[in-house]
C-alpha cells in the first residue's frame, strides 16, 4: 500500500526552501481536510452512507472527519428533500457556519425539488442558501458524490483568499438576505 | 361485526336527534351516515355515552372537497369504533364553503385535537370551541388551503419547469 501525497502547487524550489503564493498553500491544505456537515433527508443520505463507508470511502479524499457541529464544519452536503418548513432549517445551520464554507446539493430534490413538485416541498436548496456544485441524480451514485466533492475541492483549492471579501461575494450573500 | 346492527343504530339515533339523519347508506358491511353538520357535538356526545352504543374511539377525522357540491363543498368524515361492541361507524357533515365552521367534537375527544388542525391546515374548516386551531403540517405563512381543489398541485415557484421542454 503506497501513501498518497497532495502534489505541491506550482511555485520555486532550491534548496533548502519552496516559495509559492500563500492563496495556493491554504487552498491546498483546506482542500485535501474538509470537514463535511451531512445534512441527510432522505435516500441520497443512504448513497452518502455508502459513500463514507470502506468501499467507497470518502476518507481518501481528506474527508476523514464528518463534523455535526455546523460550527466547525466546512462543507454543507444538502442530501434529500427539504420540505417548505425544512427550509429555515437548512438555512439555519448554514448560518452557524464559519466562512469560508461551501454547499453542495446532492441529488434532484436538493437540486431542484425533484419530482416533488407540489405545495409542501422546497423546489431547490438555492432558493434559500446559496450552492456551489450540484450533484444531480435520484439518487445519484457514490462516485457521482465523490466527483462532485472532487469538484468542490477544486473550488476550494483556487479560491482567491479574498473572494469572501469581493464585491460580488457580498451581493451574492445580500441576494439571500445574510450579511 | 359485534352485537349491534345498523338499523339499531340508525333507531338509537332518530330517537334522540328527530332531524339529524341526511342519509344513511352501507357499504362492505360498513354503514356511512350523513348528518347536519349544526349538531355534530351533540351527536358525538351521545354515541360517546349511550350505554348501548359506547362508541368511544374515534379511528380517524378528515376532511373532504366536493367542488361541485353547491351549498355543501366542504365536508368532515369521522370514523367512530365501539371497542365494546366492535363496531365501526363513518359519519360525514358536509358544510358550505362561504362559511365552512363546524363544532370541535375536541372536548370528546381529545385524538381530536391534531386532526382537526390538519383538516383546518389543508381545507379552511373552521372547528368552533377548539383550543389551538392553526396549522399542523404546513409552513405558517402559507395563505391557503392546499388540498382544495381549487389551487393546483404544483409549487408555483418553480424556475426550471419549462413547458416547451414538455410540448405544451
Amino acid at each position: 500500500m503506497s501513501i498518497q501525497i497532495a502534489d505541491a502547487p506550482p511555485g520555486i524550489q532550491g534548496q533548502g526552501f519552496f516559495a509559492t503564493s500563500l492563496d495556493k498553500a491554504v487552498g491546498l491544505a483546506r482542500a485535501n481536510s474538509l470537514w463535511p456537515l451531512p445534512f441527510a433527508t432522505s435516500c441520497c443520505g443512504i448513497e452518502f452512507m455508502a459513500t463514507m463507508a470502506s468501499n467507497y470511502d470518502m476518507a481518501r479524499f481528506g474527508s476523514e472527519r464528518l463534523s455535526f457541529s455546523p460550527r466547525q464544519a466546512d462543507l454543507l452536503m444538502v442530501m434529500g428533500t427539504i420540505a417548505k418548513k425544512m427550509g429555515p432549517v437548512v438555512r439555519q445551520v448554514y448560518l452557524q457556519m464559519a466562512e469560508p464554507r461551501w454547499v453542495i446539493a446532492v441529488g434532484a430534490c436538493a437540486s431542484s425539488g425533484g419530482i416533488f413538485d407540489t405545495y409542501s416541498v422546497l423546489q431547490g436548496i438555492d432558493k434559500v442558501i446559496p450552492v456551489d456544485v450540484y450533484v444531480p441524480g435520484c439518487p445519484p451514485r457514490p462516485e457521482q458524490i465523490i466527483d462532485g466533492i472532487t469538484k468542490i475541492q477544486e473550488l476550494v483549492k483556487n479560491e482567491p483568499l479574498r473572494r469572501r471579501n469581493s464585491a460580488e461575494y457580498q451581493a451574492l450573500m445580500a441576494s439571500y438576505g445574510i450579511k | 361485526m359485534g352485537s349491534l346492527s345498523n338499523q339499531e343504530i340508525i333507531n338509537h339515533i332518530q330517537e334522540a336527534f328527530p332531524n339529524l339523519l341526511v342519509s344513511s347508506q352501507e357499504s362492505y358491511g360498513m354503514m356511512t351516515i350523513e348528518v347536519q353538520a349544526n349538531q355534530v357535538k351533540n351527536l358525538f356526545q351521545f354515541l360517546y355515552s349511550n350505554p348501548a352504543l359506547q362508541f368511544q374511539f374515534l379511528t380517524d377525522l378528515c376532511g373532504i372537497h366536493f367542488p361541485d357540491q353547491s351549498g355543501k363543498e366542504l365536508g368532515v368524515v369521522y370514523h367512530l369504533h365501539s371497542l365494546v361492541n366492535n363496531y365501526r361507524i363513518r359519519i360525514k357533515a358536509f358544510v358550505p364553503k362561504s362559511n365552512p365552521q363546524i363544532e370541535s367534537v375536541c372536548s370528546i375527544f381529545k385524538s381530536a385535537n391534531w386532526q382537526e388542525r390538519e383538516t383546518f391546515d389543508f381545507y379552511g374548516i373552521e372547528f368552533l370551541g377548539h383550543p389551538n386551531l392553526k396549522r399542523i403540517l404546513n409552513v405558517d405563512e402559507m395563505n391557503y388551503f392546499p388540498l382544495r381543489k381549487e389551487y393546483p398541485l404544483e409549487d408555483q415557484h418553480r424556475t426550471d419547469k419549462n413547458d416547451s421542454y414538455f410540448g405544451r
